[in-house]
């Protein structure tokens, strides 16, 4: 119990281990912070910026940043919501997420946040790049439409060798993540499945296979995000 | 190639994370990197290809097609075409009889544009193969094109007109001039290399180095302003293997050039600095992070590194003080504005993207490799020295309480002599504007791009932490000049191009302002859309680095000093316009079915 340290969200008291990242800190208390690049158990890297908190008056990843004693955190203030919502709002615009046609629609965590945020129409006009399907894997198909660069496939999708099958190209506003030719077509099918699985978006999928639950049977049809984490 | 491919990869050790030097030389020996190349690398390093294509990818330097036997790299900034960008590329491509982003079909020459070089004193500058040529003009592109298809080798195209300064040395012998037009404690001549490293260092532990650091009050000089002893004692108090010491003279904030004259004119105090931050923090390695576009001082610096282990200021045990070893390497960049900011600087010294680390843990804790690091700019190197050579209280005599010493500034654009001014902190810009003869001047952009756009009526404000903070870039504009078309749009570009992409806010709020910048430059903008752009740049405020952070700047700044300059270009009898002329849109669809677009008249 010793390391246990004191720190509010919001005005509310939490505790928790010292040196937790806040968003997972937040969570054991039952305090819901949106992420979309972050999963647990892999290093974080503050990409998407939803999970922005204010802590003495700076903006902070709460990803990234661990919790410190006496810390005092502010998330659902009305300047931090409207800052989530517009970075939901930017990844729309940028992209082309037509959710109708999506087949992970019901499953997606971008979709999921816009409902959160009760996004109507972005604010942003929509930019409607021209973005490349990348079918030329056996496996896997890698829509670039859909991609929202959270690094999660680079992170955590790797050969037995630590090499990983996913990486950026280019940088900017020209930035891809692309699957490497040559190991993406030796990946096994639980590698795809898992590339798949750890995509928060549609961008990445498995060839020959849909997803198993139909539309308006999944998981954030059923209940808004954040709520397994809400006390 | 194997076998080049082979030995480059052996020359580092095999080890990933000098994958920089490893593309560069791959580059620079075959013209560029290819998809055979990446494929040896792939087995060397035990990586997949598209993790070394990521960091191809990223600088602008590297390519993966040839790029001509002579690659010409043009600067686009703002200042270039003021002074007369446009005709040198207009002849460029006569001559060539290609376009820029194309390579003659003989292979011969290749053109490209390229951001800020570091020149703009001289501008229009171009890099070809790592030499620069400035002051260009029709004429003289005339005859280079001339000489390259005579196949003339590059010593002979610069036509053996070289530089002044140092530039003229044969270890050098460079086109570029120094152009230094008032001397301080940083640019003077009375400093004997290695004076502080013999006499003073012997006598004083690194704890009293530190201490004398602290008095003086020095803030870094690349901008941020973080107090340099503290960071110092930061690093030396952090646990680690080893510290390192790391020079950062990746000055790509356009309009910036005082570093490339610093290094040019007193490398030896730069590297001195360097050694007496290693005695202060216990390190004994220190990388000088060198931008690309410097690569012609290569030789130049390694000799003076050379000279300088020669006569005993680098080395083991130097000054004959037990265990005061410190050596310096180089570290070449390959073209990226991010890599200035400190944490994308270690991502690319580890042979990486450059995408900025999240902080906490800062360098000083972890840094270079995970250990303990300070990375400090050229400047503040060089003025280290000369704090301990005179003491910290001899130091806080010169500029201001806040903002103490000296800083040399960058200075070009409209004026009579454009180049580097040492001042005191606290020089006001109306002192500063007549001290470089700018007359009629609209605007001055303190501090590059990413600092801000100020008119006149602001000119009676002074140069220093509290006030008008600045990295040292000054550039004038002269009222001739169409601010937002001119400036806004270019550096808007520049943040767009220079964004690490990581970020879900700068990767895409720059280009949504931008093209809303470009509505209203197109008559179709309302008052609404100055609003939006106004609100939406605070979304900037939580990207990760402060190239995000600031990347807005140039609107913000010219939509709060120059509001004039965006009224007069909206459209005042409209609430709403959606920026886009619909007749205009449908009227290939509307040709081919053999129908008269019609949205007026139902």
């Amino acid at each position: 119990m010793s390391d246990l340290i004191k720190f509010k969200i919001d005005g509310v008291e939490c505790m928790a281990e010292s040196g937790k990242y806040i968003v997972e800190a937040a969570a054991d208390n039952g305090i819901f912070i949106p992420t979309l690049c972050n999963m647990k158990g892999v290093k974080p890297k503050g990409a998407c910026r939803i999970c922005t908190v204010r802590i003495n008056g700076r903006l902070m990843t709460s990803c990234t940043t661990p919790v410190t004693d006496g810390m005092e955190i502010e998330s659902h203030s009305e300047d931090i919501q409207e800052l989530r919502k517009s970075i939901v709002e930017l990844l729309f615009v940028s992209g082309n997420h037509f959710c109708p046609a999506c087949e992970k629609s019901g499953n997606c965590e971008l979709q999921a946040l816009g409902y959160l945020y009760q996004m109507m129409v972005p604010r942003f006009p929509y930019e409607f790049p021209l973005k490349p399907v990348d079918a030329k894997s056996a496996k896997i198909i890698k829509d670039q439409n859909r991609c929202i660069f959270c690094k999660r496939c680079i992170k955590t999708i790797k050969d037995e060798e630590g090499r990983s099958y996913f990486a950026f190209r280019n940088r900017g506003h020209k930035l891809e993540v692309v699957l490497d030719e040559e190991m993406g077509n030796k990946i096994d099918d639980a590698t795809a499945q898992l590339a798949m699985e750890n995509c928060p978006v549609g961008s990445i999928l498995v060839k020959e296979k849909g997803f198993t639950v139909p539309i308006g049977k999944r998981k954030y049809d059923k209940a808004p995000i954040g709520s397994e984490i809400k006390l | 190639m194997k076998n080049t491919v082979n030995q480059i990869v052996e020359k580092y050790g095999s080890d990933p994370t000098r994958l920089m030097d490893i593309l560069i030389d791959i580059q620079e020996s075959a013209g560029y990197i290819s998809k055979e190349a990446i494929g040896l690398l792939s087995q060397l390093l035990h990586m997949s290809q598209v993790d070394i294509e990521q960091t191809i990818t990223f600088y602008h330097f590297f390519s993966s097609k040839p790029q001509g036997k002579y690659a010409v790299y043009l600067n686009n900034s703002p200042v270039a075409y003021m002074f007369g960008r446009e005709a040198i590329k207009e002849t460029l491509e006569k001559e060539t009889g290609i376009k820029f982003g194309e390579v003659t079909a003989d292979g011969l020459i290749g053109l490209y544009d390229t951001a800020c070089i570091g020149m703009n004193d001289q501008e229009p500058a171009a890099i070809i193969n790592n030499k620069i040529f400035t002051r260009l003009t029709p004429y003289r592109i005339r005859e280079i094109v001339k000489h390259m298809r005579e196949g003339k080798d590059m010593d002979e195209l610069r036509n053996e007109s070289y530089g002044d300064g140092k530039n003229n040395l044969p270890s050098l012998r460079s086109m570029v001039s120094s152009n230094i037009r008032r001397k301080g404690m940083i640019l003077s001549d009375d400093y004997n290399s290695g004076t502080v490293t013999r006499e003073i260092l012997p006598k004083i532990s690194p704890e009293a180095v530190i201490a004398e650091i602290k008095h003086s009050h020095m803030r870094g000089r690349g901008g941020a302003g973080f107090p340099t002893g503290l960071k110092w004692e930061f690093c030396r108090r952090a646990k680690g293997d080893k510290h390192y010491v790391i020079c950062n003279a990746d000055e790509g904030e356009p309009g910036t050039f005082k570093d490339r004259v610093i290094l040019t004119e007193k490398p030896e105090l730069v590297f001195e600095g360097m050694a007496l931050a290693g005695y202060a923090i216990g390190g004994d390695e220190g990388i000088l992070y060198l931008r690309y576009e410097y690569r012609y001082m290569k030789n130049y610096l390694y000799g003076v590194l050379q000279q300088m282990r020669d006569n005993g200021l680098l080395g083991k045990s130097i000054s004959g003080i037990e265990g005061f070893d410190f050596d310096i390497r180089i570290q070449f960049g390959a073209g990226a504005y991010v890599c200035g900011e400190e944490s994308a600087l270690l991502e690319s010294l580890e042979g990486k993207r450059g995408e900025p680390r999240d902080k906490p843990p800062f360098p000083v804790e972890k840094g270079y490799l995970g250990q303990p690091s300070i990375i400090n700019n050229v400047e503040t190197f060089a003025t280290a020295v000369r704090i301990i050579q005179n003491g910290g209280e001899w130091f806080t005599q010169f500029g201001t309480d806040d903002s103490t010493g000296t800083k040399i500034l960058s200075i070009s654009g409209d004026c009579m002599f454009p180049g580097v001014y040492e001042v005191n902190w606290g020089f006001n810009v109306e002192d500063m504007l007549d001290m470089v003869g700018a007359y009629e001047v609209q605007a001055v952009q303190v501090g590059g791009p990413s600092g801000t756009l100020i008119g006149p009526a602001e000119f009676h404000r002074t140069l220093g932490y509290s006030d008008l903070s600045t990295g040292g870039s000054m550039i004038i504009f002269g009222k001739q000049r169409n601010l937002l078309k001119d400036v806004v749009v270019n550096f808007m570009e520049f943040f767009i191009d220079e964004s690490c992409g990581s970020c879900s806010t700068c990767r895409n709020m720059t280009q949504v302002m931008n093209n809303k910048l470009k509505k209203i430059l197109s008559g179709k903008g309302v008052e609404a859309d100055l609003i939006d752009l106004k609100t939406w740049s605070k979304t900037l405020n939580a990207s990760r680095c402060g190239l995000g952070q600031t990347a807005a700047n140039p609107i913000v700044s010219s939509l709060k000093n120059f509001p004039h300059l965006y009224n007069e270009l909206i459209q005042k009898d409209k609430e709403f316009d959606e920026g886009f002329d619909m007749e205009k849109s449908v009227q290939a669809a509307c040709t081919f079915v053999g129908r008269v677009p019609n949205f007026n008249h139902h």
